[in-house]
């Protein structure tokens, strides 16, 4: 015990270890606290389609022979984002038919135009990065992690002063409608950030995995709470709990990190419904 | 004046029209049923005086002192609240969203109304509970509730007594019903229940093929038969 321990304090020393459990902790806030209200708006599926779309621009980026693909990437995510939010309310395509054929689509499309132009000579291994994450977490830059904790906090923050507008717009948008609420602002809110922190993710666990970072957190807290706030916080805790977990046990093993935390989460999820069973509470 | 008044309505989707040039008012206090079969608009007419959908054409107009955002509205369940984890506290809180505006929490005083709400409805002792675990006359107090904290005024129900068991069927009435006598609150409903909507309100709207709009003696003398029908319309 005391050798892992050791190599964890070894480890430490270095700053790509540091950044990489910054950035990997402060996704996995970000995604949890919208993970409890894409499940239960019946969206767990965006996130996926939503990575896909990332990859898709990314490799438009690429071909395009732009060296940052940040801001291309992050407005075409948004805006398909906000696309598909939209599609919840009476349109001839319904939600999980339109994330699908998004999601599918971006995929096809950006691996054609990767093969088509790409200058690279390892195309199959830049694909499998942006797919599944890439060894990027381990590189990032000093200036790439504050870009991450500053988005971080503003999603935080962005989420805990619309929390009860949040809550009130998932649980019934009709009747918060009704009442004067700007429910369409308030999607269309929640469309960016999720577009936001799927960009952020892509870097961690890549554009395959990122539904697991957002959807087993929450499913996991549903198991085990019965009101809205405390499956919140517990989705939030649970999340960062099993990324840093991840990256550690990804770092000292020398597993892929993103698949490394998915699979820490989908643990976590095993043993709280085994908890939740036990108790007798807990669906959905 | 009237609180709510339709004027040459007529409501649809996409363009097509369900229901056309209707022609209603209801003032203060009154308790009126709506009532026509599957399919004859009833949902969409709710929709559009709530002003979820916009009318094809027409006008709705709201006075004597009644907001649009002041109707409380208890709409049929939705299949994500069915498993939705929620204590009952929060959900009939969030009733109170539309007086606070761009503020992001909630006052004391709403706090007070979401209590004072749960009280009347005779679920305090529920506030803890999670809204899931609630059979479903529990639901329909809870939403009940969470209405009550969005309007002092009006109450728009749609269908507040679906898959309900009679028992609990006629404790919901009897609620609904001590809300417009003692509270003085409007009641407008959407009904399947003739009978009951003959016992309870005051006045009737009947759309469908024939549209029909006045007082509960009014429609009986128009629908000398709907008396005998009772429950079956």
């Amino acid at each position: 015990m005391t050798a892992i321990f050791e190599k964890i304090a070894f480890y430490w020393t270095y700053p790509f270890v540091r950044y990489a459990l910054i950035v990997g902790v402060l996704i996995a806030l970000c995604s949890s606290l919208l993970g409890v209200t894409l499940v239960l708006k019946r969206f767990s599926f965006i996130g996926d389609g939503l990575s896909h779309v990332a990859f898709g621009a990314m490799a438009i980026a690429a071909v395009l022979g732009l060296t940052d693909d940040m801001p291309l990437t992050l407005g075409v995510t948004v805006v398909c984002a906000v696309l598909l939010l939209r599609t919840g309310q009476n349109t001839k395509i319904k939600g999980d038919a339109a994330v699908a054929m998004i999601s599918v689509g971006a995929l096809a499309i950006g691996y054609l135009l990767m093969n088509l132009f790409s200058t690279s000579s390892n195309l199959s291994g830049d694909v499998c990065s942006t797919l599944f994450g890439s060894t990027s977490i381990l590189t990032l830059s000093k200036s790439e992690v504050w870009l991450c904790a500053g988005l971080s906090v503003v999603v935080v923050a962005v989420f805990l002063l619309y929390y009860n507008k949040i809550f009130a717009v998932t649980f019934d948008e009709d009747f918060a409608k009704a009442a004067g609420t700007k429910a369409d602002l308030y999607n269309l809110l929640i469309a960016v950030i999720i577009a936001v922190v799927i960009v952020l993710a892509m870097n961690l666990v890549g554009s395959l995995l990122i539904s697991a970072l957002v959807i087993f957190p929450a499913l996991s807290a549903m198991r085990l709470f019965q009101n809205f706030r405390s499956v919140t916080v517990c989705s939030a805790v649970l999340s960062v709990s099993c990324a840093a977990l991840g990256i550690l046990i990804a770092i000292l093993a020398g597993t892929p990190v993103g698949s490394t935390i998915v699979a820490v989460d989908i643990l976590a999820f095993l043993i709280c419904s085994t908890i939740g069973r036990a108790r007798g509470g807990g669906t959905g | 004046m009237a609180q709510l008044t339709c004027q040459n309505l007529c409501v649809g989707y996409d363009g097509k029209s369900v229901l056309q040039d209707l022609n209603f008012e209801v003032f203060a206090g009154d308790y009126l049923c709506i009532v026509g079969e599957n399919g004859s608009g009833k949902s969409t007419l709710i929709k559009t005086i709530l002003g979820l959908q916009p009318p094809i054409s027409g006008r709705i107009l709201t006075g004597d002192g009644l907001r649009k955002n002041e109707i409380g509205y208890l709409p049929q369940q939705t299949v994500v609240q069915k498993d939705f984890p929620a204590s009952v506290r929060e959900i009939v809180l969030s009733g109170c969203q539309g007086h606070c505006g761009s503020r992001p929490f909630y006052s004391k005083e709403e706090k007070k109304l979401a209590a004072d709400a749960m009280e009347k409805m005779q679920i305090t002792p529920l506030a803890k509970r999670c809204y899931r675990t609630l059979s479903g006359g529990q639901q329909q107090r809870v939403l009940l509730s969470r209405a009550l904290c969005a309007t002092q005024k009006m109450l728009l129900l749609d269908e507040p007594v679906s898959g309900l068991d009679p028992k609990v069927t006629a404790e919901m009435y009897a609620l609904i019903q001590k809300l417009n006598y003692e509270d003085g609150i409007t009641v407008v409903m959407i009904s399947h229940d003739l009978s009951a909507a003959l016992q309870y309100a005051s006045h009737i709207l009947h759309i469908g093929d024939r549209v029909f709009f006045g007082t509960k003696a009014a429609y009986l003398n128009e629908f000398p038969q709907a008396w005998q029908k009772g429950g079956g319309a």
